[in-house]
């Protein structure tokens, strides 16, 4: 068992940046790089750590340039609620998240694609086909301005003096 | 003109022999280099919270520029005294026990402008923030310093303390956390310097400013301990924990008698704190809290990472428990504070504080500053190594 403390700490630090170095994080929370990776094993394990990617500028890759949302509304299954069809969606690769979201409708869905209408397409022909699936409303992203904390343009810096009271 | 003499030295005499602050002097030589990793900044290198700044521009928005209430607004020392009375435990009245000021510089001023004569003493300890002693003699008083030691982790040791006492002694001034050494008073000590105040009739000045930064559990405030209230002027900012330093807005808060002639001269030096810092400062007290506890944490982890590296080098280091200074030791090296300073500046470009900058006992002390980013400081480390090594293989 991890102290709850240590944890903590740790999975922020890992949630900020994954590729801090082990002995960064052992020196700021006073251990060892040996600790560390052993409480980053653990956690792995245990699957509170799921994985790992880097965030991206998309455009870089045309595969996946194009980001929609689509609000989805699905008729729940007795006995299954929304998960059988949620389980469904989430298997296409097209899916990169799938959230079961309260308020108008049930599922929010981020879907990639190299074109508008590669999406526009997994869109009406994949999801909206499923049975089940009353109805989808596609928003297509225009520009990414932060994500997963981190913004893609940085604040302007301002000097400081090099040396104050 | 034949008539027209030669200007004489116009500046008064006590103005004229008060020497220029240390870090100043540094400073100078700092800022005609390039590339300088400064570990001698006192303020937080991260820019104010979002929802402070965006507070300070919808005040502008709505048109709030005019003047307020000498003593800040309302509303803002509401929030003050709220914020008090929840983490410090020591309630006061925000209508007339609460004044809001420019920065704590000025709360510190004006504390010392309303309760020193001519010749009234009072003691501070050494090493100290740079400002105290002027303070006190700009004020006509006399400063009284009391040293502390390393081997006390620089804490004011209470018997040293009551050995400064005279029959002119007024008041105490304490600065825990403490700049420049990170130092904070354990339980038992604010306890016994309480007493001390009590059985000397003395006000307790309490430069609170770092108490956010405390690292582990934080020692009570001393207006809490008993018979302390009504002689303790607490002083207080957002500068450091809100990482607001360029808004300067700060706070005093005490008896009302002090208060009260704290406030008379501020309205006829200050009048009033800026009231777009007065409405952001309010933000602060209200929403900034979630974003400081964050920002405490990144300087713990710094902190940890700056003392390991000192000690690594052979330059032993307190692990101090406040504010987001180390105050290594470096004797070891044979060098002078001013010397290890100019040196380490002129051959890796690291800017540090020599601590004699802060009163004659800091000598043999370099002061660094934490409040810089992760990379900063492993770089620094680096750099510093390295200049240890060297001045060590030639002196061999």
């Amino acid at each position: 068992m991890l102290n709850p403390e240590f944890k903590k700490n740790l999975l922020r630090l890992l949630a900020e940046n994954a590729r801090r170095p082990l002995e960064d994080m052992a020196d700021r929370l006073e251990t060892t790089p040996e600790k560390v990776a052993d409480a980053i094993t653990e956690l792995e394990e245990a699957n509170e750590i799921v994985g790992y990617c880097a965030l991206i500028d998309e455009s870089v890759l045309p595969e996946a340039a194009v980001k929609a949302i689509i609000e989805i509304k699905i008729r729940p299954e007795r006995e299954g609620g929304f998960d059988r069809i949620a389980r469904r969606l989430s298997k296409f690769p097209q899916v990169t998240s799938l959230y079961l979201m309260s308020g108008g409708f049930d599922l929010m869905a981020e879907v990639r694609g190299a074109t508008l209408n590669d999406v526009a397409m997994f869109v009406s022909s994949k999801l909206a086909t499923i049975d089940g699936v009353l109805s989808t409303a596609t928003h297509f992203l225009l520009k990414k301005y932060k994500e997963a904390g981190k913004l893609y343009e940085e604040e302007e810096t301002n000097e400081r003096l090099q040396v104050t009271p | 003109m034949s008539d027209c003499k030669s200007p004489r030295n116009f500046v008064s005499e006590h103005i004229d022999i008060l020497p220029k602050s240390g870090i100043r002097k540094f400073f100078d030589i700092v800022s005609t280099m390039k590339d300088v990793i400064s570990l001698s900044v006192g303020e937080p290198d991260f820019v104010t919270p979002w929802t402070i700044r965006e507070s300070a521009l919808f005040s502008l928005e709505k048109g709030r520029t005019s003047y307020t209430s000498n003593l800040g607004t309302l509303s803002l020392r509401k929030a003050v005294c709220d914020y008090l009375a929840q983490d410090y435990g020591v309630e006061y009245d925000p209508k007339s026990e609460c004044l809001i000021t420019v920065g704590v510089s000025e709360a510190l001023d004006l504390v010392i402008r309303a309760i020193t004569a001519p010749g009234d003493e009072i003691i501070f300890h050494e090493p100290c923030y740079v400002s105290y002693v002027p303070e006190i003699r700009m004020a006509h008083g006399v400063p009284v310093s009391v040293n502390t030691y390393e081997k006390n982790a620089f804490a004011l040791d209470p018997d040293d303390l009551e050995k400064a006492i005279t029959p002119k002694t007024k008041a105490i001034l304490l600065n825990f956390p403490c700049n420049p050494t990170g130092a904070v008073l354990t339980y038992e000590q604010t306890r016994r310097i309480a007493e001390i105040a009590c059985k000397y009739d003395l006000l307790v000045i309490a430069d609170d400013i770092y108490s956010e930064l405390t690292y582990g559990e934080r020692t009570p405030c001393i207006a809490t301990f008993p018979g302390m209230r009504e002689r303790t002027v607490l002083l207080h900012g957002f500068s450091k924990a809100f990482a607001m330093t360029g808004f300067r807005i700060g706070y005093a808060c005490g008896p009302r008698k002090v208060i009260d002639a704290m406030m008379k001269i501020h309205q006829y030096t200050m009048l009033c704190a800026s009231v777009t810092a007065q409405d952001a400062a309010e933000e602060a007290l209200k929403n900034g809290r979630p974003v400081m506890a964050s920002m405490r944490q990144e300087y713990l982890e710094r902190r940890n990472v700056i003392v390991k590296g000192f000690n690594e080098i052979g330059l032993p280091c307190l692990n101090p428990n406040g504010a987001f200074y180390v105050f290594p030791n470096i004797t070891s090296t044979g060098m002078s504070s001013q010397d290890f300073a100019v040196e380490l500046l002129k051959r890796k470009s690291v800017a540090v504080v020599p601590g004699d900058a802060f009163g004659e006992c800091g000598s043999g002390y370099i002061r660094c500053s934490y409040a810089t980013s992760m990379e900063g400081i492993r770089e620094a480390l680096k750099r510093i190594g390295d200049f240890v090594k060297e001045i060590k293989a030639e002196q061999k």
